[in-house]
């Protein structure tokens, strides 16, 4: 690498046609019923948004989950039907059955040509049928994939309440020496320690849907430099939405969050804290110690922490070390984890991603660059809306040690020799944190160990020569 | 608008792709918004495919949505042909681009002035038919298109074979055991000394369409797809064709006897009795194990099917029939024929049912307590829900049915499989039923391995929460390794930050 590459503006960004195969944003619905446990999703659209969900999703279809296509009929589509009936009759019965405290409408590419207006329709069936309606328009006109969870949350992001409104906010209520002296149960003793763990600081509210588990291994971990987190968007359930107001900080923990992002800064006049996201140990610990900064608060034992996460690591490591990988760009995760794999000993000749916000991303893009200088390997390609064919010629000439993709090109990759990862799995697995390393470093060595243990067998490529790509 | 959580069959444009994806050296263009190219994730995982699936999108954007598609249509038609050379490329509207209202026709005339492969538009409405008719429509299409083709050029080949021979129509990707009923019916077909000229679309060449009429027949063993192009060339180059599946022994020897009259009627004289007779009787196991008594046991046992119109009227038959089962009820989702299943299926069930709801189905089956079920996936997890034992008969599937081993529901072998399949649901039942007569197996609570029994350990309750978290497969293991963990460390109570520090620790 020459000094020249070394400038701060060195990464190089390129952007295709767009003829990439990505999941449908509607599909943040299956993980978005899961967390926010007393929603219902309604995705109004037609039988192809249907048969979408119903393949994606696997076995959790027979779940009796929470979420239901309002398929939209000819009648629909001519305006024969009137929309706003048709959504009464169809939310009153959901309302009748299931009882949700909020009904999410999912807007789809159909409702956006026939200019249904769910924004519109919404607070007055609202009114009527007295169930709160969150409108979010995830649909492929616009969004890939993981995006869809975004519109969701900046839409929910309006709902949260105002901090006079909710519950006092526990944060700056220190625990008197006196009511110490009137307390003598065990329990309150407990929460006025748990208090006092927490420094004086500015409420924080971090957004990004993840797991239970992880959402309490994060908090954790800031608990650990004395951060509280005063609330998490999405919460568990829709009426525990975190109170918001000025001057509070938010962080998301997910690269795809742009424009919940702005809609917290920019409707909410909240201060975004941009930092590299947690996930790796290396990104964990950024995004720890840029929180901590913006606190003002020296980081405590962040560096041993993290040496021994990699330490720990070390088995996969060595398989990995020198490999490289490909990211064919389908969920938006991809710049961290590729931060993350080359700080792991990878190189990476191609980064594709659906969109590339170079504001909202800008902390990880520059942890990105330094991770290149510091392991001394060349930048790789950013490139925005790939174009998948173009993509499958640059990986037969380059022939990648692992591919990470979708599951379209999965199966034919791997019967021409080469490694891949369905990308897919990186977003439903628990990645994040420090104690989340290893997961993904299971997922990202998993065809090279079972390849490994195949490689004595000569069955390599499985495609007739004459074959097409 | 419809309330809908399941659907059995998909919207148009999959039947379509289906069609254009079975062929060779055939391309699929959707006119379609990112993500809608779920099809190829289908194909590629469900059918284990090693190829690229010869589809893409010619995306529907925000752009588009303002604009029109303009040159972007047309351009990826070319792009496609240059870079692939198919033989065709059929463009498919999909459901959000049909309201678009685009002159798509005009695209593809444009388009193949400019291109070496033919170039087609699926006419199909994205409103008014489902996956199956959009197949059954596609193929027709294709055929059509080739057909007159060759009879414009005249190098349609409209010679019959010296040897009697057939085509089989309507085998596709992503049919239900599509691949292996086609390597029965071609060993059928070899039994009885007749050559199969072609069989499409699956593996079939376009170039090869204008050798279909020089079959001597037809065969056309699904209901839903090829329907449309047997009459199309009965109506043109006056081919016969039978529509019988020969599934199960009656069907099949129905089946064979069609042929023979077929055959017979063209001058060729053959008799077939003696080889349904050796076939039925000493080949096949299906007949034996009806008069066998382990199919004594199922006499009279209450039995619901439900499928698509092809595979639910054929078992039901099968189970009412050949194995004395009482069908209680039998059903489909192709409610666009409705009135073949009538006809098919009302002699050997009490009831007919004609619904695409799976609740309402849900409901039946519940109502009517079966022994077993024969259904889809969705009426697999119903048993599932109401303890019912299932055997899947029908699309829509799941990667399982996607067997890599031999598994025909056609011809003689396919008898044999079904009766595998009828058997091993309706045992199930019973000793299900039995263990719970006697008490069931060993209760999973009491065994405990090594270390973490009788635990001197105690746990918080924000740790216990969390452990109650983690799936039950691995929660033992993550148990006891976090106890080891607090043990080896001293540690008195485990709490959550300890549950964690441990599964850093040890990878649990």
């Amino acid at each position: 690498m020459t000094l020249a590459q070394q400038q701060p503006s060195a990464l190089n960004f390129d952007c295709e046609t767009g003829n990439y195969h990505t999941f449908c944003p509607i599909s943040c619905v299956a993980w978005l019923y899961q967390k926010i446990e007393d929603s219902f999703f309604l995705v109004i659209g037609t039988k192809t948004c249907g048969y979408f969900l119903q393949n994606a999703m696997g076995v959790m279809i027979f779940a009796e989950p929470r979420y239901a296509m309002a398929e939209l009929e000819e009648g629909d589509i001519s305006a024969k039907l009137n929309d706003y009936e048709e959504l009464k009759r169809l939310c009153t019965q959901i309302k009748r059955d299931r009882n949700p405290s909020v009904i999410v409408w999912i807007g789809t590419c159909t409702t956006e040509i026939i200019k249904m207006d769910l924004e519109g329709l919404a607070p007055r069936l609202e009114a009527e049928i007295g169930i709160p309606i969150v409108v979010a328009r995830a649909n492929g006109l616009d969004y890939a994939f993981t995006q869809g969870e975004d519109t969701v949350l900046a839409a929910m992001a309006h709902r949260c309440p105002d901090p006079e409104a909710a519950a006092l906010p526990s944060t700056s209520s220190r625990p008197s020496a006196l009511g110490s002296l009137l307390n003598f149960g065990r329990k309150s003793e407990d929460s006025a320690t748990a208090e006092a763990d927490y420094l004086d600081h500015p409420p924080l509210v971090l957004f990004g849907s993840l797991p239970d588990p992880v959402v309490t291994q994060l908090s954790l971990e800031l608990k650990k430099q004395r951060i509280k987190v005063s609330g998490w968007l999405p919460a568990k359930r829709f009426t525990e939405l975190p109170a918001l107001a000025e001057g509070y900080y938010v962080n998301g923990v997910n690269p795809f969050l742009s424009r919940t992002a702005s809609t917290l800064m920019r409707r909410k006049k909240c201060k975004l804290i941009g930092a590299p996201f947690p996930i790796g140990p290396d990104g964990t610990r950024a995004w720890v110690e840029k929180i901590c900064a913006v606190m003002g608060i020296e980081p405590q034992g962040l560096a041993e922490r993290e040496a021994q996460i990699w330490e720990s690591l070390q088995d996969y490591l060595q398989l990995i070390q020198g490999k490289s990988v490909f990211f064919m760009g389908d969920n938006l995760l991809e710049i961290s984890l590729a931060r993350f794999l080359i700080r792991c000993g990878m190189t990476v000749p191609e980064i594709g991603i659906p969109y590339m916000d170079k504001r909202y991303q800008a902390a990880e893009l520059v942890l990105l660059e330094q991770t290149c200088r510091d392991m001394g390997v060349s930048l790789p390609k950013i490139v925005e809306k790939p174009d998948n064919y173009h993509q499958v010629q640059r990986i037969k000439a380059l022939q990648p040690d692992l591919v990470i993709t979708g599951m379209a090109h999965a199966n034919p990759l791997e019967a021409r020799g080469i490694n891949t990862k369905w990308s897919v799995e990186f977003t439903f697995a628990q990645i994040h944190g420090f104690g989340n390393a290893r997961d993904i470093l299971e997922l990202v060595t998993r065809p090279l160990r079972r390849n490994q243990s195949l490689k004595e067998l000569g069955w390599t490529n499985l495609v007739r020569e004459d074959a097409r790509v | 608008m419809k309330l809908a959580y399941w659907m059995y069959s998909g919207p148009a444009h999959i039947g379509t792709l289906r069609i254009a994806s079975s062929f060779k050296n055939v391309h699929g263009i959707m006119h379609a918004p990112l993500g809608d190219d779920y099809f190829n994730v289908m194909r590629s995982m469900l059918e284990r495919e090693r190829d690229f699936t010869p589809v893409t999108a010619s995306i529907v954007d925000r752009h588009v949505l303002a604009r029109g598609s303009q040159e972007k249509v047309v351009d990826n038609i070319t792009r496609k042909d240059a870079e692939e050379h198919p033989d065709l490329i059929v463009l498919t509207p999909t459901c959000t681009s049909s309201i678009l209202q685009e002159d798509l026709q005009n695209f593809v005339e444009r388009a193949s002035l400019s291109t070496q492969s033919d170039v087609l538009l699926a006419d199909v409405n994205h409103y008014r038919v489902n996956e199956l008719q959009a197949a059954d429509r596609t193929l027709e299409q294709i055929v059509q298109f080739y057909l007159q083709k060759a009879v414009q050029t005249g190098t349609v080949a409209d010679q019959k074979t010296s040897k009697p021979s057939a085509n089989i129509i309507g085998m596709t990707t992503l049919g239900f055991h599509n691949h292996h009923d086609c390597t029965e019916l071609r060993r059928l077909l070899a039994d009885l000394d007749i050559e199969v000229n072609e069989v499409i679309p699956e593996g079939a060449s376009v170039q090869n369409l204008r050798k279909l009429p020089q079959a001597w027949f037809n065969l056309c063993p699904y209901r839903e797809v090829g329907q449309r192009t047997v009459q199309y060339l009965q109506e043109h180059f006056g081919m016969p064709w039978i529509d019988i599946t020969p599934m199960g022994v009656v069907e099949t020897a129905r089946f064979i006897r069609g042929i023979q009259g077929i055959l017979n009627q063209q001058g060729v004289q053959v008799d077939y009795e003696r080889y349904i007779e050796t076939q039925t009787l000493y080949v096949s196991q299906a007949a034996w194990f009806s008069r066998s008594i382990d199919c004594q046991n199922l006499t009279g046992k209450k039995a619901v099917v439900y499928g698509d119109s092809t595979h639910a009227a054929a078992m039901t038959k099968i189970l009412s029939r050949e194995m004395g089962i009482h069908v209680a009820w039998a059903g489909t989702y192709c409610k666009h024929d409705a009135d073949w299943f009538n006809a098919q299926v009302s002699e050997y069930c009490d009831q007919v049912l004609i619904s695409d709801n799976h609740a309402e189905i849900g409901d039946a089956i519940a109502r009517t307590e079966p022994a077993a079920i024969f259904g889809t996936q969705m009426e697999r997890h119903v048993g599932k829900r109401l303890q019912i034992p299932c055997g899947v008969i029908s699309s829509p599937v799941h990667i399982q049915d996607f067997p890599v081993g031999y598994k025909p529901f056609l011809g003689y072998e396919g008898t044999n499989q079904i009766a595998d399949l009828v058997y091993n649901s309706f045992t199930l039942g019973m000793e299900d039923h039995l263990l719970e007569i006697f008490g069931g197996h060993d209760t999973k609570e009491v065994i405990t391995k090594g270390i973490s029994a009788n635990s001197d350990l105690s746990w918080s309750s924000d740790g216990l929460a969390e452990l109650n978290k983690i799936p039950g497969f691995v929660r033992g293991k993550v148990k006891r390794n976090t106890e080891k963990f607090a043990r080896d460390r001293g540690i008195q109570e485990i709490n959550i930050e300890v549950l964690y520090a441990a599964k850093e620790a040890v990878g649990a």
